[in-house]
């Protein structure tokens, strides 16, 4: 299948990839589908890789899949783990629920959950994860042998070999586009393991890539230190992945599906990446011919930014720059502030679930699919009651105020330090 | 009672002919190019150097393949394996498919081990691996001994299980060291730096000294202490584990040596004299002890120990 074809004399993208987005809850699962995610990873209560995560239950994940089937859209759920003896019992049970409640598919490293979802849970589709480091397009082979729908590759690929492995194996690619990422091969680091007694590949990782370190250097028994008084420790932290200028190329390279790192991200942040990357994928697939990055775009980015981001090894590996020394202080510039809940078109009156502190007079942006962005002055602030507010102080409180423009559900609400 | 194969890993074709001399049974060897953290490099030439100390002595030759290939690399493994064929070493050990692949195609006869080091954690996975080819999976290091018994009472395939030394803790495709010196701008140091010997990350809260080194499959980060259950072996015996390996990667060749000397007895007398083996046992270990390198504690590895997640 060719990836564009020339339509009334236009150049269009005729293979549009899928836009998959994480979700840590239900609540994200609502907001990732309904900003524009064609597909949306979950994890369940067990088998996946974040321990620390909310995590789905079947009736959740029912819900789940059945808001998203009204969209068009797909939940996939990870279970991803390197399962020891004590996980096999209890896993058929598990993938029944998962295929019962209709889930398109599972993201699997572990032959044996790859095997058991093959004879127990048949109309699950099966994708390899990126547990798996999969760098090569034999070893993509292989694993088409075997039977699976989908790969997710190493996040060690390049845009070339990728390219390669297009080229050789007829097979669904999956590659990361946004996010957080291991700085170790993943399935390959077992640092939590040997420094907290928790199982990175069982979803225990503790991040101790993320820590401080001194390089020390041992002539004889003595240990030389390699580094200064003033000097910064050791690092091997990773700036986060951000490849929003590499979606032309990924598209034209014929990658399946696009994927967003992040279920213990806020709602915020996988509205604001979502809805960014969208934008993004529609206007290249429209008119690729023409198609430049807007800087309202990136903008839109930093404004959910937890760290500083990098393209990492999508055009060669990643030099120092791409890493993360000394003291990095939270990137993010823009607080999530309330999500709307409805709005009376007549009144102009706005009813919004606060989500952080916010008073008449500040300024306050809007987003959401529907709307442009905008900004406002907030003027008076009402409770349910009606009752006049000097600020919206208490968590998940319902609020009222004027807003001049039309806002819509789940549409959020920001405002700047 | 079987008694396992000790697997020992020489630094050169000559330590290789000690090692048979202290009793190894099997040697893990190759070359950076396609095997990960090896003890030491063994060119082409060195393989069929090996091979004849190999047959003079009656030991077994595995091969390792199991770096994590790029591109790349993929069409030259064919030409690496039909090598290694023609030697008729007596095994290949993988842990990327396109390697088992590539021996499909090119040397269907050739056994295979499968070892990811870290991927190896239920029985099933083995046997899963063994119905793909592989004759042997060598466990993950992160596993308990109640895990590792029950690996083996379900396994298809061999079981191998380290006994002794460091384990690698992570491996990065980035250039850690040389990136951390870029970083400093000490541009003089990157090349000369990034492959030295001897460096270690200093971890202050666990007072723990991990070593680091770089080479062509990344940067490669090791356990803070090495592992040593020589006093611990009679659970393993008795279930029938298949080969016990001590990996001497980072240490010299006289100290795998003088270590190999001490699991060959305490494997014979555990096997064949048991009451000899439990009133000497714990003067192997502290034979070990006395020879340790500075900074390099022994513990027992994750065999007793719990893990969350």
């Amino acid at each position: 299948m060719s990836i564009s074809q020339i339509i009334d004399g236009k150049r269009v993208i005729v293979k549009k990839p899928e836009l998959l987005a994480p979700a840590g809850n239900l609540e994200k699962l609502k907001v990732a589908v309904h900003y524009g995610a064609d597909a949306v990873f979950i994890g369940g209560q067990e088998y996946g890789l974040r321990s620390n995560a909310d995590n789905f239950t079947l009736e959740e994940m029912a819900e789940g899949v059945q808001f998203a089937s009204k969209y068009g859209a797909k939940i996939y759920v990870t279970t991803n783990i390197y399962a020891h003896n004590e996980n096999i019992p209890g896993l058929e049970e598990y993938l029944r629920g998962l295929e019962r409640v209709g889930v398109h598919g599972i993201i699997v490293a572990d032959p044996l959950i790859i095997e058991t979802a093959r004879r127990v849970a048949p109309k699950l589709e099966v994708h390899l994860s990126t547990q798996q480091s999969l760098t090569n397009w034999k070893a993509v082979q292989f694993w088409k042998e075997e039977g699976l729908e989908r790969v997710v590759l190493a996040r060690e690929t390049s845009a070339e070999e990728i390219r390669q492995i297009k080229e050789k194996v007829d097979i669904e690619i999956e590659t990361f586009i946004h996010g957080a990422m291991c700085i170790a091969y993943s399935g390959r680091c077992v640092l939590s393991n040997h420094m907290t007694a928790r199982d990175s590949n069982r979803g225990g990782c503790c991040q101790s890539c993320r820590w401080d370190y001194d390089l020390y250097k041992l002539e004889g028994d003595r240990a030389i230190a390699l580094f200064d008084e003033n000097d910064d420790p050791f690092a091997m932290s990773p700036k986060d992945l951000n490849l929003i200028q590499s979606i032309p190329k990924m598209i034209e390279l014929g990658i399946d599906s696009l994927k967003i790192e992040g279920r213990m991200k806020s709602i915020h942040y996988v509205a604001t990446v979502v809805s960014v990357y969208r934008k993004v994928i529609d206007a290249y697939c429209a008119d690729p011919d023409n198609f430049v990055i807007r800087k309202e775009w990136l903008d839109e980015l930093d404004k959910c930014a937890n760290r500083d981001t990098a393209p990492a090894f999508f055009e060669g590996v990643p030099g120092y720059k791409e890493q993360m020394f000394g003291v990095h202080s939270k990137k993010t510039t823009y607080d999530f502030v309330g999500l709307v809940l409805d709005y009376d078109k007549e009144t102009r009156i706005v009813t919004l679930q606060q989500r952080n502190f916010f008073k008449p007079g500040d300024e306050v942006e809007f987003f959401g699919p529907e709307i442009e962005n905008f900004t406002q002055v907030i003027e008076t602030i009402w409770d349910e009651e009606g009752n006049e507010l000097d600020a919206a102080r208490h968590p998940l409180q319902i609020v009222r105020f004027k807003v001049d423009r039309e806002v819509f559900p789940y549409n959020m609400m920001r405002k700047g330090h | 009672m079987k008694k396992p194969e000790l697997l020992v890993t020489p630094t050169s074709v000559a330590h290789m002919e000690q090692l048979a001399q202290a009793g190894a049974n099997a040697v893990v060897i190759g070359e950076q190019r396609y095997g990960l953290r090896l003890a030491g490099e063994f060119s082409r030439q060195h393989i069929v150097d090996a091979m004849h100390v190999a047959r003079k002595h009656g030991v077994r030759v595995y091969v390792a393949m199991n770096a994590l290939f790029h591109n790349d690399k993929v069409d030259e493994l064919s030409d690496y394996v039909r090598f290694l064929a023609e030697q008729q070493v007596d095994a290949i050990i993988f842990g990327d498919p396109a390697v088992l692949m590539t021996v499909r195609e090119v040397a269907p006869h050739m056994k295979l081990h499968w070892n990811t080091e870290t991927t190896a954690t239920n029985w099933y996975a083995c046997n899963y691996w063994g119905r793909k080819g592989a004759k042997r999976a060598v466990l993950a290091r992160e596993l308990n001994m109640e895990e590792i018994i029950e690996i083996k009472k379900h396994a298809e395939v061999e079981i191998e299980v380290q006994v002794h030394g460091m384990t690698c803790m992570f491996q990065s495709k980035r250039s850690l060291i040389g990136n951390y010196f870029e970083y400093q701008g000490k541009f003089m140091e990157v090349q000369q730096m990034k492959y030295t010997k001897g460096l270690f990350l200093y971890d202050k809260e666990r007072d723990n000294r991990y070593p680091i080194f770089e080479d062509e499959n990344g940067t490669h980060i090791m356990s803070p202490n090495d592992i040593c259950i020589i006093d611990e072996l009679e659970e393993m015996i008795d279930a029938g584990i298949d080969s016990f390996k001590i990996d001497g990667v980072l240490h010299e060749p006289e100290y795998i040596t003088e270590v190999t000397k001490r699991y060959r007895r305490a494997i014979d007398l555990c096997v064949e004299h048991r009451e000899q083996y439990e009133e000497e046992k714990a003067k192997l270990f502290a034979e070990i002890e006395a020879i340790q390198p500075q900074h390099r504690p022994l513990d027992t590895g994750f065999f007793f120990k719990e893990t969350v997640y």
